[in-house]
């Protein structure tokens, strides 16, 4: 299966994943400082914020976009629950 | 400040609109009976919901409404100063049940009324209103709203104390609609500082409670705050602050930054632990031990059965680390221990380093309890916890010892960048 990187800026972590894997599944295996609140793309707890690799990610939905916009972050931002890393490395910290 | 504002007034015997300022009313509501808000806070002599009436020359702006069960009152006062039809802009500094009670009735009555809320508060809205479409505007800090010949201005001021909380600034007069921020729950029908009686011991409980858990937004907020011109705070509970309204922000100010200055730059752990045969207190040695050994760390050791819970929650909130050290005991970690993570509510844990440890007898669960309870509480819980059958060997010290290096040296990120595979965790 295809392999890509994740990496958590704040606890200096790199975890090699098969592509496809959503962030929150790897943040919450080591423990990253990223949290969570309902896991389903709604509440906005997870916003994080993409270093790097942005283009690595999967597109963000409708609904993604929408909790995004309602929640006025940056460029760059993306819900963890949401994003699946599809290749390459991506960098992210909590928002 | 008018005549009319100076003298004393008693709100509990009418159902007028009082005057704070020369464009400005209170139409709010008092509940001097309730002794539990949101069942977490108590309060000996009730509360109040402070609703906020402006009129400029191009018509009226309503900053807020009250609990639903005392709409009557709100709507009374609100009719002593007001037509509906000219209320223009409706704001919620946020949507806290409290606070938007009296709203589906406000906007059916005020058929003119634009809605002004935070950006993050357009699903809360959902949720509160149970319809899919409402009309709304969503504003974030330095939007602003003109009625004419004063302007409301908008600060985004997230988490003071729900997601979606914002304060609006009224130019003109330096009124500062500051939400929950520098409210407290304590009913006096004289409504302003200068007249009512003693808040200040509720002024401090409220910001323990309220407040605390979110310093980092409190602190945000003061950044927009304190450059303010400020005649009058006019918050959601309490009294309306127009008596050095500025010492009330300093106070938020003091409250805070850390409890106790820092004696050092080291990065601090604790390690806490409860013992009835000494077998977790040796482990709770080893452990402080272990971690005693890297440089930048300082390190103390507890034993919670001689501590008070209340001091060693100000010490958690500016540590960096905590490792928790328990016994199993009837199939549970011990109730001291229980007690302290309850008591950890009022303050934010996230991105704190955590740990577990314990001696058991035969099942041993307290450890992985405690584990799921410190993950819950958003803390990184970045080493597997120790679990020692009865008395721990010299080996078994050693692994303690271990431990606690371990711990201190990624509280120090003396941890080189690690790379691993997600099938091996
Ligand atoms: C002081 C306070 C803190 C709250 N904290 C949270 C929170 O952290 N997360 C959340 O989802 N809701 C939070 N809420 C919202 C409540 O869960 C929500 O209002 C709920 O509908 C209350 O349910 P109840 O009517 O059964 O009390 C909080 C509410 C209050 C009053
Ligand atoms: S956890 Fe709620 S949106 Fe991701």
């Amino acid at each position: 299966m295809a392999k890509a990187q994740v990496t958590f800026a704040d606890i200096g972590e790199t975890v090699t994943v098969s592509a496809g894997t959503r962030i929150i599944e790897v943040s919450e295996k080591v423990n990253a400082g990223l949290v969570y609140g309902c896991r389903e793309g709604d509440c906005g707890t997870c916003i994080m914020q993409v270093l790097d690799g942005w283009e690595n990610l999967s597109q963000p939905s409708v609904l993604e976009e929408k909790v995004l916009r309602d929640n006025n972050v940056g460029r760059h931002c993306r819900l963890a629950c949401q994003a699946q890393i599809l290749g390459g490395s991506v960098t992210v910290k909590p928002a | 400040m008018t005549a009319q504002a100076q003298r004393p007034i008693n709100v509990a015997q009418t159902r007028d609109a009082v005057p704070i300022s020369s464009r400005v009313h209170w139409i709010g509501a008092l509940d001097p009976t309730l002794r539990t808000f949101d069942i977490i806070l108590k309060t000996a002599n009730g509360t109040t919901y402070n609703a906020y009436l402006v009129r400029g020359q191009d018509g009226v702006a309503v900053i807020d409404t009250v609990k639903e069960k005392f709409s009557d009152e709100f709507f009374q006062r609100l009719e002593s100063v007001a037509n509906y039809d000219d209320i223009r802009v409706i704001v919620l500094n946020h949507l806290e049940p409290d606070h938007t009670g009296a709203l589906p009735e406000l906007m059916r009555r005020a058929p003119h009324a634009r809605l002004y809320i935070s950006h993050k508060a357009q699903r809360m809205l959902k949720g509160l209103l149970k319809q899919e479409s409402f009309d709304f505007t969503p504003v974030t800090t330095n939007d602003t709203v003109s009625l004419g010949d004063c302007t409301l201005r908008f600060l985004n001021t997230p988490y003071l104390h729900w997601p979606d909380t914002q304060c609006t600034y009224l130019e003109e007069e330096a009124i500062l609609f500051s939400g929950d921020a520098f409210g407290c729950h304590f009913c006096d029908p004289r409504l302003f500082n200068d007249l009512v009686g003693d808040f200040r011991f509720s002024f401090e409980y409220y910001y323990a409670h309220i407040m605390r858990p979110f310093r980092e937004h409190v602190l945000a907020a003061l950044e927009l705050i304190e450059p303010l011109h400020l005649k009058i705070i006019a918050p959601t509970h309490g009294p309306i602050l127009r008596d050095q309204p500025a010492r009330y922000v300093a106070r938020f100010r003091e409250l805070t930054e850390p409890r106790l200055k820092k004696e050092s730059t080291d990065k601090t752990l604790l390690v806490f632990y409860l013992s009835s045969y000494g077998n977790t207190a040796k482990m709770a040695e080893a452990v402080y031990a272990g971690a005693s050994e890297i440089e930048g760390v300082r390190v103390s050791l507890y034993d919670l059965e001689g501590g008070a819970v209340e001091p060693f929650v100000d010490l958690i909130e500016d540590a960096e680390g905590i490792a928790l050290g328990t016994p199993t005991i009837n199939g549970d970690a011990t109730k001291a221990m229980w007690d302290l993570l309850s008591s950890l509510v009022v303050i934010n844990l996230q991105g704190k380093v955590g740990a577990v440890f314990g001696s058991y007898g035969w099942s041993g669960e307290a450890v992985g309890m405690l584990e799921d309870r410190l993950r819950g509480l958003k803390v990184r819980v970045p080493v597997p916890g120790i679990r020692v059958k009865l008395i721990p060997t010299e080996e078994e010290l050693e692994a303690c010892r271990q431990f606690g290096r371990q711990l201190a040296e990624i509280m120090t990120d003396k941890q080189k960048p690690k790379v691993i595979d997600f099938e091996d965790l």
